[in-house]
């Protein structure tokens, strides 16, 4: 997702097409089709494999429509002028184009793979001259937390990030399997209690998103959403001075409250219990209150980005 | 005494559970009355219930699925009225009961409707192909269709006592344990999959066996009909995954019950396993629910295009390398763990290594039509149906597999779209193919043809009206299993799927009007020759319905096309004289006990009914021992009985 393949991938002519295709078809803006319009490198990319992908497999499905239609009506039993010959039932010619160019398309479909599949990989480091901005995110039941451990505050289903700037994020669970998705700005990743997973991303442009726990979890799951607000850097930092002043901090006690099952509006904290984002997987995983123990850093932001816990 | 289970358990929470339940316990009453009314009971268990006839076990197989078939789709039509309704406001479900019906609509379709419809047709069907009287374990037949019944019927009991999972119906872990899933759901889950479960294992072993010991003299494997292919791939890959599936089932049983923690969160469990031992199952049986489907293609594209299936050798080969690649795949379903690029890309680049021997079949059932003289009977139109469907969904899979598109589209309703638009054209009206294709050789009619016409019509438009949406919903960024929903763009959409809905709904409607049509009209409907589609293959070489011995002289093999080269020949066996005494085995009511106890087994293990549970398994037990301590489990059918059977099905009319 450097700035050479985004170039590259994001203005073909081919994209320019699809894109036509659909507005002039549904007339549809950006914030109907988060996943065809999206505001991030990231997703764009994803966004230009889908095409090209379906350009390249419409060499053999269109062939196929055009011959169910053919076929059934030339042949059709009444139209006796058309020839019949029982016995044929092989050529190596025919059999040869029939293996050989499906081969070729998933060829050249999995040279896509393997190039994006590394280019995109989500634990990937967004290649950039400022340094990130890291985010720690904790899915409950049915809500989010955020928790920004640079500024040393915290939200519930908000998040807030500068645009042109990479977010690293660190992900884990306080409950079931989530699964955390901002459609219009980065692919899912799975969230898992007691282990750590690692997402990263950027918005281009000022913009507002809609992210969501895909992964089924139980009554509230379908209200588990929460805002994505992407704003100049400026503009980011007047959030996080404004939400020092927050009349509310995250320690253990407002933790616990939140870990009870329910929904809950946006909301932000000024202060967090320090390291509450790895205290949360050593509840799960005594190996890792081990291994925080003996080098418990004074800002969780700090630690060294380990490999994934989830591999 | 009674465990868990009290005044509860009976689903006076919600008024639409309680409609529900009692409409179900209506027809259950319906059915029972009908058969005492008309005094079938004898017959029914003496005829049915106890044969152990292949063709009569697949057709009492396909009634299973069928009636399966009618409560799953009630659960999606309930799902889409939901979802059409649902936008800022929480429709007419409470999600606690959306919940359950998404699961429970899940586990029937994939358990208790594909399962048994194509466990049902390879019943009927692949003895009669290969030339054999029977299965080599005609016994275990019995058995294995009991046990899936006591499984459906275990997920039916759940409406109406007590309440069904609400963990989707792969049981996703860790919700699926105690500590999130409390209540029974999740157990009767877990007990119709394991007790089902057996049954279809000891199936694959059956026709494993049947297929490589029983086929007629001068079946060569490169002979064999590319149905029977199908059936046999499909018990390798049965023998082979289904156990993980047991084994899955039972150790989230064990975590549930005895407090272990295989899955759980915390204490070594691992829930990451669990998605991974329950895929290595998932993705082969994707594939043991195609490929008998695509089986059936091969053989009505033939027989109506009046040709030979073109590139046998390519059908056969695409079809064993599909069964060995679908063991190498399952990791799709899961991209989105962090596993890093290169498992991502191993199992993406396996995924589309797949599409290419599925989309050669398909180039070959073309192929085949090419030159050929195509007659637009029934079972043609679902293949048509089937083909011109199924490469959308072909295409989207292929998507799905690119790991970072698939970052996008997992566990999106793009999703959902993409595996029923594999499910619905590529097994369902595979196994509607091989219903109107061989339903003249189960009971010696055909199936009227203006209503099932119609039928394929209404379920092809309802499919694409129902699933292309959930395609652009996809783009939209819609979850699967969302009770409701605030977003605006998404409700024209899923109205537009809950029309599809609403036009399948009517494609059923006609089915049900064809099978009552063609039973009123069966003389007219008749099939006097044995052979009613110009076929081409063993089974039609018989009487419609076929002697219970099948054939009376084991026919002697030539060639792919057996009766077509017969008839091209000239030759023409005679059925009547018995060059050997015929050996048939004995019905037994052993299966239809172990499958009831194994119900009433699994029915105290959800209710924690303790003594209860023992009892019936030592009451398995005890069945088992008795059965296999039976000696007498065969008889011969003489000369002159054969004689008259064989004039009581009209085979003289065929001579």
């Amino acid at each position: 997702m450097t700035a050479r393949t985004k170039k590259n991938l994001a203005r073909t002519p081919l994209t320019i097409f699809f894109i036509g295709a659909l507005l002039t078809l549904g007339g549809c803006s950006s914030n109907r089709f988060p996943v065809l319009f999206p505001g991030g490198p990231v997703a764009g990319t994803e966004r230009d494999l889908l095409f090209i992908a379906v350009a390249l497999m419409l060499i053999v499905i269109v062939p196929v429509f055009v011959m169910v239609a053919y076929f059934t009506w030339h042949y059709r039993a009444s139209n006796t002028r058309a020839r019949y010959m029982p016995e044929w039932a092989s050529s190596m010619r025919v059999e040869a184009v029939m293996w050989l160019v499906p081969m070729a398309i998933v060829g050249v479909l999995s040279w896509m793979v393997f190039v994006y599949s590394h280019t995109l990989d989500p634990y990937r480091p967004i290649a950039s001259k400022t340094p990130p901005l890291h985010v720690e995110a904790i899915s409950l039941d049915w809500k989010w937390v955020f928790i920004y451990p640079k500024q040393h505050i915290a939200t519930v289903n908000e998040l807030v990030i500068p645009t042109g700037r990479p977010v690293s994020m660190k992900l884990t669970s306080d409950t079931v399997m989530n699964s955390f998705y901002i459609p219009g700005l980065v692919g899912q990743i799975y969230t898992m209690a007691g282990m750590q997973t690692r997402l990263n991303m950027l918005a281009d442009k000022p913009a507002h998103f809609i992210g969501r726990n895909t992964n089924f979890s139980g009554r509230d799951f379908a209200d588990q959403r929460f805002a994505v607000k992407a704003v100049p850097a400026a503009g980011f930092r007047a959030w996080v001075a404004q939400v020092k002043k927050s009349p509310k901090a995250l320690d253990a006690a407002t933790y616990g409250r939140l870990v009870r099952p329910g929904t809950s509006d946006a909301v932000t904290y000024s202060a967090v219990e320090p390291n509450l984002f790895y205290k949360v997987i050593a509840k799960y995983s005594p190996s890792m209150m081990k291994r925080i123990k003996k080098n418990w850093p004074a800002d969780s932001a700090a630690l060294p980005p380990k490999k994934s816990f989830a591999s | 005494m009674l465990g868990k289970l009290t005044m509860d358990a009976l689903p006076l929470y919600s008024p639409v559970a309680l409609s529900g339940a009692l409409m179900e316990v209506i027809v259950g009453v319906a059915v029972l009355g009908f058969i005492t009314w008309y005094g079938k009971w004898r017959y029914l268990w003496s005829e049915w219930l106890t044969s152990v006839d292949h063709k009569k076990i697949g057709i009492m197989y396909i009634v299973l699925a069928m009636v399966m078939l009618l409560r799953g789709f009630f659960d999606a039509i309930m799902m889409r009225t939901q979802q059409a309704i649902a936008y800022n406001s929480p429709g007419y479900l409470p999600s606690d009961h959306f919940n359950q019906v998404f699961t429970a609509h899940g586990t029937i379709m994939i358990f208790f409707v594909a399962m048994p419809f194509l466990t049902g047709l390879i019943n009927i069907v692949v003895p009669q192909q290969i030339g054999t009287r029977d299965v080599s374990f005609p016994f275990l037949n019995s058995l294995s269709l009991a046990l899936t019944a006591a499984g459906a019927a275990l997920v039916l009991a759940s409406l109406v006592v007590g309440k069904f999972s609400t963990a989707g119906w792969s049981a996703i872990a860790p919700y699926s344990e105690l500590k999130y899933t409390p209540g029974v759901g999740v157990d009767y889950w877990i007990w119709a999959i394991l007790i089902s479960g057996v049954g279809t294992t000891t199936t694959g072993i059956n026709f494993l066996v049947t297929i490589l010991k029983r086929r007629a003299p001068g079946m060569t494997l490169m002979r064999m009909p590319l149905f029977t292919w199908t059936a046999l791939v499909t018990s390798v890959l049965v023998v082979f995954s289904f156990p993980a599936l047991t084994v899955t089932a039972a150790l989230l049983a064990l975590d549930r019950y005895v407090g272990m923690h295989f899955f759980t969160n915390g204490h070594g469990g691992d829930m990451m396993n669990y998605a991974n031992l329950f895929w290595i199952w998932g993705h082969p049986e994707v594939y043991i629910v195609v490929l008998p489907s695509f089986g059936v293609f091969s053989e009505v594209v033939a027989t109506f295009s009046s040709k030979r299936v073109f590139g046998y050798h390519s059908l056969v080969y695409a079809t064993a390398v599909i069964g060995i690649l679908s063991f190498t795949v399952w990791l799709h379903h899961f991209f989105t763990m962090g596993e890093g690029p290169a498992v991502n890309i191993f199992f993406g680049i396996a995924t589309m290594l797949i599409g290419i021997p599925t989309g050669v079949k398909i180039y070959d059932w073309l192929m085949t039509m090419y030159r050929g003289r195509v007659r637009l009977e029934q079972p043609m139109y679902w293949t048509l149906g089937f083909m011109v469907t199924f490469v959308i969904g072909g295409m989207s899979g292929i998507l799905l597999a690119i790991a970072p598109v698939d970052y996008m589209m997992h566990n999106s309703v793009f999703l959902v779209a993409h595996f029923h638009n594999m499910l619905i054209p590529g097994a369902l009206f595979g196994y509607f193919a091989g219903y109107t294709y061989w339903f003249p050789k189960a009971f010696g009619f055909k199936l009227e043809h203006k209503w099932g016409k119609r039928a394929v019509w209404a379920w092809v438009v309802g499919f694409l009206l129902a699933f292309m949406p959930l395609y652009v919903l996809g783009f939209e960024g819609m979850p699967r299993r969302m009770a409701h929903y605030a977003t605006p763009g998404w409700q024209p959409w899923l109205i537009v799927a809950e029309v599809g809905a609403v036009v399948i709904a009517v494609g059923i409607a006609f089915q049900v009007i064809q099978l009552i049509v063609s039973i009123r009209d069966r003389e007219a409907l008749k099939v006097t020759n044995g052979d009613p589609w110009d076929g081409r293959t063993l089974e039609w070489a018989t009487a419609c319905p076929p002697a219970h011995y099948n054939f009376a002289v084991i026919p002697e093999v030539h060639d792919i096309d057996e009766l077509a080269w017969r008839k091209q020949h000239g030759v023409v066996e005679s059925t009547l004289a018995p060059a050997e005494a015929i050996v048939m085995p004995d019905n037994t009511s052993a299966g239809m006990i172990i499958g009831g106890l194994s119900f009433v087994l699994g029915f105290a293990m959800v209710w924690h009914i303790w003594w209860l549970a023992a009892l019936t398994g030592l009451g398995i037990l005890a069945a088992l021992v008795a059965r296999s301590s039976d000696d007498h489990g065969e008889h011969i059918v003489g000369a002159d009985a054969e004689r008259t059977i064989e004039g009581e099905f009209g085979m003289e009319a065929a001579e």
